[in-house]
């Protein structure tokens, strides 16, 4: 598969009478997108839509999901495929327009406890990679029909169907650079670079139930036995985010979309190793799951003919079992393992880190630890609520000051220690 | 500008006097005292040594709670920028004190530099409160000690507290991990590590393997009717309400709570606290993570003995293993003390 990313960079985002990308401005027609979302679902009861821009005193909370607009060009397959009826096509080749620089930020009232901050100021600002980019933040609330189950979809196809009406506005704009991304069917990309040790990536979706639920094509992945992707698929939104683990290693669909150990490894693809391809896997509850699942991680890692291997885990406590398991598995087959995790190491850092070990996770990135406090001063505006600061995963009783300011762990801030190592946060010992 | 700094050292270093001395209580004198003094010199123009604290071994270490409560107001008053403590070398119940003293340092906010010979008891329990040089077991090692010591105070005034790794500064791992912002971000790190160890060249985990604790299965119980059993959970199953407000992640505390009279729990008595399941099934009927209901029913049986009065719950969420072991302490003592002889741990 071959896929052109063509890169439009949005230099600002703004409301206007017509939707538009118009000299690297992105306009949108706010009654216009509320009117195509109302339609989505009978069970939204209101909808609000706000922007949010790098060094603004606003924060954004509690957050769902963030996602980037993109649009198929010319070619078949839709942006997120597999959800819908005639949507099923392939994706991950052709051409594909990027609104780089924006985002769409999901929230309204908490669906659990685990949904973020994003502060697009101060010092909560450098803890997530979404205070950089142009926000459109939709505030979406939905009817009292809705359990937990329903609001979180109801969420999930609001913000995953925003993002693919803006991304239609870069369908007919001239991209300022084109990236080209290829890897081909697997016995001709093993015969392209014959002399270069062959390498993949395990890419572990959380999938652990309510909240926790990740999706393939549409299928949620917990009900998946592993199977083999083309890197390029992830960049047409094949995976998407339907979870809120801690917010900090939560990957939005955003993250997923750009993907950085796929977009890493393609840097070096024919100079260094020959990057043959993805493993997508689940992280599910129960023992005879994960070990099926690492089980077919490493059968399909060896038909492949891989030497080396970095697998990404998204969560952690139950799932560092996952990463173990699939680390120790990968090794005693021969195949040299790097691991991306983070860290729960208390608030001081004196504990140790994961739920589990194994001797021959020898190499493991760490993306930093998620205890650690900070102190967030409060913000000229708030986006959603910030009452359910306490309950949160990394709130406590009292995270809320009456000032405004937050006191929470990492855990809260949307993207912290992502564990795709889309960030740079990182821990050491002292 | 020089930084202000308080010394720490016992009878036998402040020349009291040797064991026969060891009971002097706690005295503030002025300025640097007995190795105090080189340490000043050395520092000069970058730091002062203003007050001493002195205290007998003895005394310290059996009037522990009495001698914090004197550090926190002798701290409080005299504000320093750094504490020195020691070089305590193997000295057992110096390095206890010396620990002490950075512990309440670092309540405080004041960083605390000391030295020990890594068997030292006050290293092991005391390491993430204070920078500590390594020392050799005896004070005849004081002549490296001490520059040792000299180099770390330097270092910390240099970089303004920022110390940097145990290997760039030069102090023993304090088993702590600390957040910062790295170059690369972590995918790009993955991607050089792989390379590295794709091609046999050395390469660096950026976090060890944990060593873990390994807790042998206790004997079965023989007697089921007769044994008194007590359920204990990590699913964070609550009074309706969460009167404690233990957090949905990293708990801060247990909850210790009454099913005296209790047949079950219903979803409008108890919830789940958990934020890292799926907490429907759980707040719908809470016996499935706590299982009140079979119990009644086998106690009703007389399979088992009795159902203790109280349980035992917590969040294990994002909790750190450190917190989670002190809990399980905790309750275990109050377990055996009530006379529970069985346990039934539910995690979710």
């Amino acid at each position: 598969m071959k896929l052109e990313l063509g890169n439009i960079h949005v230099r600002d985002l703004a409301f206007g009478p017509v939707s538009e990308v118009k000299e690297n401005t992105v306009v949108i027609d706010q009654q216009a997108l509320i009117a195509h979302l109302t339609e989505l679902d009978h069970r939204i009861r209101s909808l609000e839509l706000s922007i949010a821009k790098p060094g603004d005193s606003t924060r954004i909370m509690p957050v769902k999901d963030v996602i980037e607009p993109r649009v198929k060009v010319g070619c078949e397959g839709d942006i997120f495929p597999g959800r819908h009826l005639g949507e099923e096509a392939m994706v991950g080749e052709g051409r594909t327009h990027v609104l780089k620089g924006m985002a769409v930020v999901t929230t309204g009232e908490i669906v659990g406890f685990q949904e973020g901050i994003i502060d697009m100021s101060g010092p909560g600002a450098d803890y997530t990679p979404f205070s950089s980019t142009l926000n459109l933040v939709i505030q979406c609330e939905v009817d009292d029909s809705c359990n937990q189950y329903d609001h979180e979809g109801v969420v999930r196809l609001v913000g995953l169907e925003a993002a693919r009406w803006i991304g239609r506005l870069a369908e007919h704009v001239e991209p300022q650079e084109i990236e080209t991304y290829e890897t081909k069917p697997l016995l001709e990309q093993a015969a392209q670079f014959p002399h270069l040790p062959k390498v993949g990536y395990v890419y572990m979706l959380q999938s652990q139930g309510l909240l926790h639920d990740t999706y393939y094509y549409g299928v949620d992945v917990k009900g998946i036995l592993p199977t083999l992707m083309y890197p390029t698929e992830v960049m047409d939104g094949a995976i998407i985010s339907g979870n809120c683990v801690s917010a900090c290693d939560k990957n939005t669909s955003f993250v997923h979309q750009n993907s950085p150990v796929i977009y890493d490894l393609y840097r070096h693809h024919g100079t260094k190793y020959n990057f043959m391809g993805v493993i997508v896997t689940n992280e599910n509850v129960t023992l005879k799951d994960k070990e099926r699942s690492s089980n077919f991680t490493v059968k399909l890692a060896k038909q492949m003919g891989w030497e080396a291997a970095i697998v990404s885990e998204e969560g952690f406590g139950n799932p560092d079992a996952d990463l173990m398991m699939n680390c120790a598995k990968l090794e005693a087959a021969g195949i040299k393992t790097v691991l991306l995790t983070d860290e729960y190491a208390g608030q001081n850092g004196e504990s140790q880190s994961l739920a589990d070990s194994h001797k021959s996770a020898d190499a493991v990135i760490t993306n930093g630890n998620a205890n650690q406090l900070v102190t967030l001063p409060a913000m000229n505006t708030v986006i959603g609520h910030d009452r359910y600061a306490d309950v949160v995963a990394g709130g406590f009783n009292g995270s809320l000051h009456e000032d405004g300011s937050i006191t929470v762990e990492l855990q809260a801030i949307i993207g912290a220690t992502s564990e795709l190592g889309f960030h740079t946060l990182t821990t050491k010992a002292s | 500008m020089t930084i202000k700094v308080v010394y720490y050292l016992n009878q036998f270093f402040a020349q009291k006097g040797g064991e026969e001395m060891a009971h002097i209580p706690m005295e503030v004198a002025e300025g640097p005292v007995g190795v105090g003094a080189q340490v000043n010199t050395m520092l000069k123009d970058k730091a002062e040594i203003t007050h001493t604290i002195i205290c007998g071994d003895s005394y310290f270490n059996e009037n522990e709670s009495l001698c914090c409560h004197g550090l926190q107001e002798i701290l409080a008053q005299l504000k320093p920028d750094l504490v020195v403590a020691g070089p305590a070398f193997n000295a057992g119940r110096y390095g206890m004190a010396c620990g002490t003293v950075a512990k309440v340092a670092h309540e405080m906010g004041i960083t605390t530099i000391s030295g020990m010979y890594p068997e030292n008891p006050g290293y092991e329990l005391f390491r993430q409160y204070a920078y500590m040089v390594e020392t050799g077991n005896s004070a005849a090692s004081m002549r490296k000690a001490v520059p040792a010591m000299v180099n770390l105070i330097n270092r910390f005034i240099d970089t303004e507290g920022e110390m940097g790794s145990p290997e760039e500064a030069g102090y023993m791992a304090r088993g702590i991990r600390v957040n910062f912002f790295a170059q690369k971000r972590g995918s790009e790190r993955a991607v050089d590590l792989l390379i590295n160890k794709l091609a046999g060249s050395e390469y660096t985990t950026e976090y060890p393997m944990p060593v873990f604790d390994r807790v042998e299965p206790q004997p079965p119980v023989e007697m089921l009717s007769t044994a008194k059993f007590a359920l204990v959970t990590s699913g964070g199953v609550v009074p309706k309400g969460n009167p404690d407000h233990i957090e949905s992640s990293s708990a801060s505390k247990y909850g210790e709570y009454s099913i005296q009279g209790l047949e079950c729990l219903t979803e409008d008595t108890h919830e789940t606290a958990h934020g890292g399941y799926d907490p429907v099934a759980c707040n719908n009927n809470p016996n499935r993570v706590l299982p009140v209901d079979v119990l009644r029913d086998m106690e009703r049986e007389g399979v088992i003995g009795s159902l203790h009065d109280m349980f035992y719950t917590t969040v294990g969420n994002g909790t750190a293993v450190a917190k989670a072991k002190e809990y399980g302490a905790e309750i275990a003592m109050k377990l055996q003390k009530a006379g529970v002889t069985a346990a039934i741990f539910t995690s979710t």
